[in-house]
């Protein structure tokens, strides 16, 4: 069988030479363990090979694209790939975003094999879960949870000549814990590269104080509260922003980073705290592709910048908005820079320091989330959002958390919330509730926020 | 209609992997062995989308791979490869089975399978021209001619069109002896017009909903395309003037192609088994409605009329077998507002005692364990000629809803809240034009209990989702659901606008 980067080369090879054209091949290994009622229930471990074919061809007026993946190729399959991507971008309309694909040589190490994880890698995991499971039965809780670890490793090729190859791990484990006839629920998660930093008899502890804190409970009415809001719920929040702020679709009016009248607000101050918002692909413990791959177009990549650099850019820079992600084609619709957008994303504060408890000092009378959950955009020109906390809302009285409260659904804006922005804390790795299935690369603060808009009550854990 | 299973896929060595791996499982699983199964199964997923009737985006992507399953002394073992070889199959069906040891210290309960019949059959979905079939050329000439339509109306500022197609070619067998065989064709366009209003972005959507059927449907079987499309700019135009809603309590006339999405997620979700018994409580939720319930817990009024059916043509959800090798079917989940079932895959019946599985395992790719998933989930309409303007002219004071637009509930399937692509204010039994900024929020079984109005089934629609998802690695699955219009009394409606604090 041949290697991935053979493949590339079969490929590019098959290209007719007056066609340019880029080729991806991924390769992604994945094991996975999954619990429920303090059991496992599933488990997994996968394999799979996909290629993809990027052809531009010239069509009248314009340049076709041809855009296909498909997964287990041999050598003649990829050749038939070739062959049918070619077809179809001779075949095309004219692409809009077309543009000459990236040039460059061959980079260290593009020859090397793919990576592979495996049982061993969760376990740790699973025999610390032993143990987890027992305690759980003996604290009358039940646990629930799971923990995945990927390793993806992609080869990139270009017709101009760059050979590039990225390898990304990934790691994810999220644990719940419920009790009281699961009328109390707690939840804490982490993100890692390769589990050596995961201590899942720590979080498990975390889980345990978290379903004491909620043995005392506090009715609570609908209404505007100060909120602490921990760094999970912030990369909730952050990362739905940064997936709403494309170039192009503020330039035509369209986001809430539009200007009224016309052209976007790169440039406008949103709030008063000094935060920056960020994408780094060599940011520490959250390092990613310094280049761009993709396997589709839209507002955010072309697949004709596949290879091109994807440098460290501030979304937001000390309160400011000051670059918008764009590719090399809505940069030339807006005139805004070409901007791609690396796969992280971290908020960091000038002077940001101490935990999420420790931003509770100061709330005279407020709440302090556990994560949040179902989150839906209501109105697009504000990006008003909607959704519901979830596993533990806690009652701050003066600086302490003194019990639990329902769950509320909120309607709030991130953009609106930065500029309430009270108080930051220090950024740290976290993982995403509601999007860390796709979005794992996260830094945030817990943000404590005057004024949260908790609409209704939900009922139950 | 085709009726047939591509021939290519068919040409794959099915049987020869399945012998390998279910043959290895066999042998190496011993007298602990309760159950194998291998799934063949091919994805090919297509989408367009068309930014003001220019091609900005397609893709074609096919995956391809094979899964074995076993069950090993009462433990869960699965893999998964994309290579299909027997030597691939022997060696994933031995993945396997490793993993079912490594798991068994970490079992609380032993995994028992509900009995189903051996099955031998093939099965395709209703489809007349397979979307993969049309050149994409020629799928973007069409979108762009809508595109370009909707931008020279007045008003319309912006066009977005997208159309997302699927092909799902299964291969079944296991250790009892069922093999199947089956295709199935969905599709998905939408079209959305946009005008920059003075404070703002407003849209206006399509109602067509994702189907079971080919690109027929974008020549009209099935939808009135040419009709909608052209009301798009009007509708537009309409909401842009709109005034914004007065927060409060309303009677709502809730039109199908918003109420399926309520459906879905108030009533599809809650009645998922696995769900209620603690399965999905770390990532997807739970469930109020408990098995404990079955024949007495009051869901709603006693006009609500569920039922659950994996064998209704064109539905989203709609095949011949599971992937557990059950046959589909229908079955009641709520009967005159009192809950009457639940949806199940093999081993939630049988660690409830139920006699069967109704078939509702599904694996969204070959990389996927099946996990139980949603029916084609459909409120009755009323056995009354009942239209929605009959429901409407019995509403001194309400709003009629119409399309469906954002929507969130929380974790045990209570608190909701929906938005709609338009919201009419109902004044003396008439409609008296759009307003906007308006949400209705509720609480499942207060909401259901408040139903006082059905319509009859000149006022249904099958509506539905591609992207309903669940499990843990998350996998997305269409499905559709089925109502007419209905009458809800004083259901509670926010202000958005307000609500963001403007």
């Amino acid at each position: 069988m041949s290697t991935a980067s053979e493949l590339v080369e079969i490929a590019l090879g098959a290209v007719p030479a007056d066609l340019g054209a880029a080729v991806l091949v991924s390769e992604t290994s994945t094991v996975n363990l999954r619990w429920a009622l303090s059991g496992l229930t599933t488990n997994g471990l996968t394999s799979a090979r996909t290629v993809t074919v990027i052809v531009g061809a010239p069509v009248s007026g314009g340049t076709g694209a041809g855009v296909l993946s498909r997964s287990g190729l041999d050598a003649a399959g990829v050749r038939t790939l070739v062959a049918d991507t070619v077809a179809l971008a001779r075949a095309a309309e004219p692409a809009e975003d077309a543009a000459p694909f990236a040039t460059g040589d061959e980079l260290p190490g593009f020859a090397d094999p793919g990576a592979e994880t495996g049982a061993s890698t969760l376990g740790g995991v699973a025999e610390a879960l032993g143990e987890v499971f027992g305690r759980s039965r003996a604290q009358n809780r039940e646990s629930f949870g799971f923990a995945l670890h990927e390793v993806v490793t992609t080869w990139l090729g270009t017709s101009g000549g760059l050979r590039y190859r990225h390898e990304q791990p990934r790691g994810t484990i999220e644990l719940t814990g419920k009790a009281g006839a699961r009328s109390r629920s707690a939840y804490v998660a982490g993100a890692t590269r390769d589990f050596s930093d995961v201590d899942v008899l720590a979080l498990d502890d975390e889980i345990a104080t978290r379903l004491r804190w909620q043995e005392r409970t506090v009715a609570l009415e609908p209404g505007r509260y100060t909120t602490v809001l921990p760094p999970t719920s912030v990369a909730d929040l952050m990362i739905y922003l940064l997936w709403s702020a494309d170039a192009r679709t503020a330039h035509e009016g369209r986001s809430v980073f539009s200007k009224p009248g016309g052209g976007t607000r790169v440039g406008e101050k949103i709030t008063g705290s000094p935060l920056s918002l960020l994408s780094d692909p060599f940011h520490p413990g959250l390092g990613c592709a310094d280049r761009v791959l993709t396997t589709s177009s839209s507002p955010m990549a072309s697949v004709f910048d596949n290879g091109l650099p994807s440098p460290a850019a501030a979304w937001l820079d000390s309160g400011t908005i000051s670059a918008l992600p764009s590719s090399r084609h809505t940069a030339s619709l807006t005139g805004l820079p070409v901007t791609p957008a690396a796969e992280n994303l971290v908020l960091t504060g000038t002077d940001g320091t101490g935990s999420t408890m420790d931003l509770l000092e100061g709330v005279e009378h407020g709440l302090l989330l556990s994560s949040m959950w179902y989150i839906r955009e209501v109105e697009a020109q504000t990006l008003l959002l909607t959704g519901l906390t979830r596993d533990g809302v806690y009652v701050v009285e003066n600086g302490e958390v003194v019990g639990a409260t329902t769950n509320f659904r909120y309607n709030e804006s991130p953009v609106d919330l930065l500029s309430r922005v009270e108080a930051y804390g220090a950024t740290e790795v976290c993982l995403s509730r509601e999007w860390g299935e796709w979005f794992t690369r996260t830094a945030m603060p817990a943000l404590r926020i005057t004024d949260f808009n908790m609409s209704t009550v939900a009922e139950g854990a | 209609m085709t009726g047939q299973i591509d021939a290519d896929f068919l040409a794959l060595p099915l049987e020869t992997l399945a012998d390998a791996a279910l043959q290895h499982a066999r042998t190496a699983g011993g007298a602990a062995l309760q159950h194998a199964d291998l799934r063949v199964q091919r994805m090919r997923t297509g989408s367009m989308h068309l930014r003001d009737a220019r091609l900005s985006s397609s893709s074609d992507v096919v995956s391809a791979g094979l899964a074995v399953r076993v069950l090993l002394d009462g433990v869960w073992g699965f893999a998964a490869t994309d290579e299909l070889t027997p030597a691939a199959a022997v060696a994933t069906a031995g993945r396997a089975l490793e993993v079912a040891r490594i798991s068994r210290p970490l079992m609380a309960e032993r995994v028992e399978l509900a009995p189903e019949p051996v099955h031998t059959a093939t099965w395709v979905s209703s489809y007349e021209t397979d979307p993969f079939d049309v050149p994409v050329a020629d799928r973007a000439r069409h979108l762009a001619a809508w595109s370009s339509q909707l931008l020279a109306a007045d008003g319309v500022d912006h066009c977005d069109a997208m159309v997302n197609l699927a092909k799902e070619q299964k291969f079944y067998a296991d250790l009892a002896g069922t093999v199947t065989r089956q295709q199935r064709v969905l599709i998905e366009p939408e079209i959305t017009v946009v005008a920059i209003a003075a404070d703002g972005p407003e849209s206006m959507r399509t109602l067509a909903p994702p189907v079971a059927r080919g690109w027929e449907y974008l020549n009209g079987t099935g939808w009135d395309w040419t009709t909608e499309i052209a009301s798009l700019p009007g509708l537009l135009a309409e909401r842009v003037a709109a005034p914004t809603v007065t927060a409060g309590d309303y009677d709502l006339v809730i039109d199908p192609t918003n109420l399926w999405l309520t459906i879905h997620e108030s009533v599809g979700h809650a009645t998922e088994l696995d769900r209620s018994l603690g399965y999905e409580a770390a990532y997807a939720g739970t469930s109020f409605a408990t098995l404990e319930g079955v024949g007495s817990f009051r869901y709603g009024s006693e006009l609500m009329n569920v039922t659950a059916d994996r064998t209704v043509e064109h539905g989203g959800a709609t095949t011949g077998f599971d992937d557990e090798g059950v046959a589909t079917r229908s079955w009641d989940l709520v009967s005159k507002g009192v809950l009457a079932g639940f949806q199940l895959d093999r081993a939630m019946a049988a660690r409830c005692g139920l006699p069967a599985s109704n078939g509702c395992a599904y694996a969204d790719s070959a990389l996927n364990v099946p996990v139980q998933r949603m029916a084609n989930v459909s409120l009755a309409a009323s056995s009354q000629d009942v239209s929605t303007d009959d429901l409407i002219s019995g509403v001194d004071d309400g709003l009629y809803v119409v399309g469906d637009k954002s929507w969130s509930i929380d974790m045990q399937r209570y608190n909701f809240q929906f938005t709609a692509q338009r919201f009419y204010r109902i004044r003396g039994g008439r409609l008296a034009g759009q307003v906007k900024d308006a949400a209705y929020q509720g609480s499942t079984p207060s909401f259901w209990g408040s139903l006082t109005g059905l319509g009859g089934s000149s006022s249904s629609y099958l509506g539905g989702a591609s992207n309903c998802g669940k499990a843990q690695p998350g996998q997305s699955a269409w499905v559709s659901h089925g109502a007419p219009a209905t009458l809800f009394e004083q259901v509670k409606v926010l202000n958005t606008r307000s609500e963001g604090g403007r």
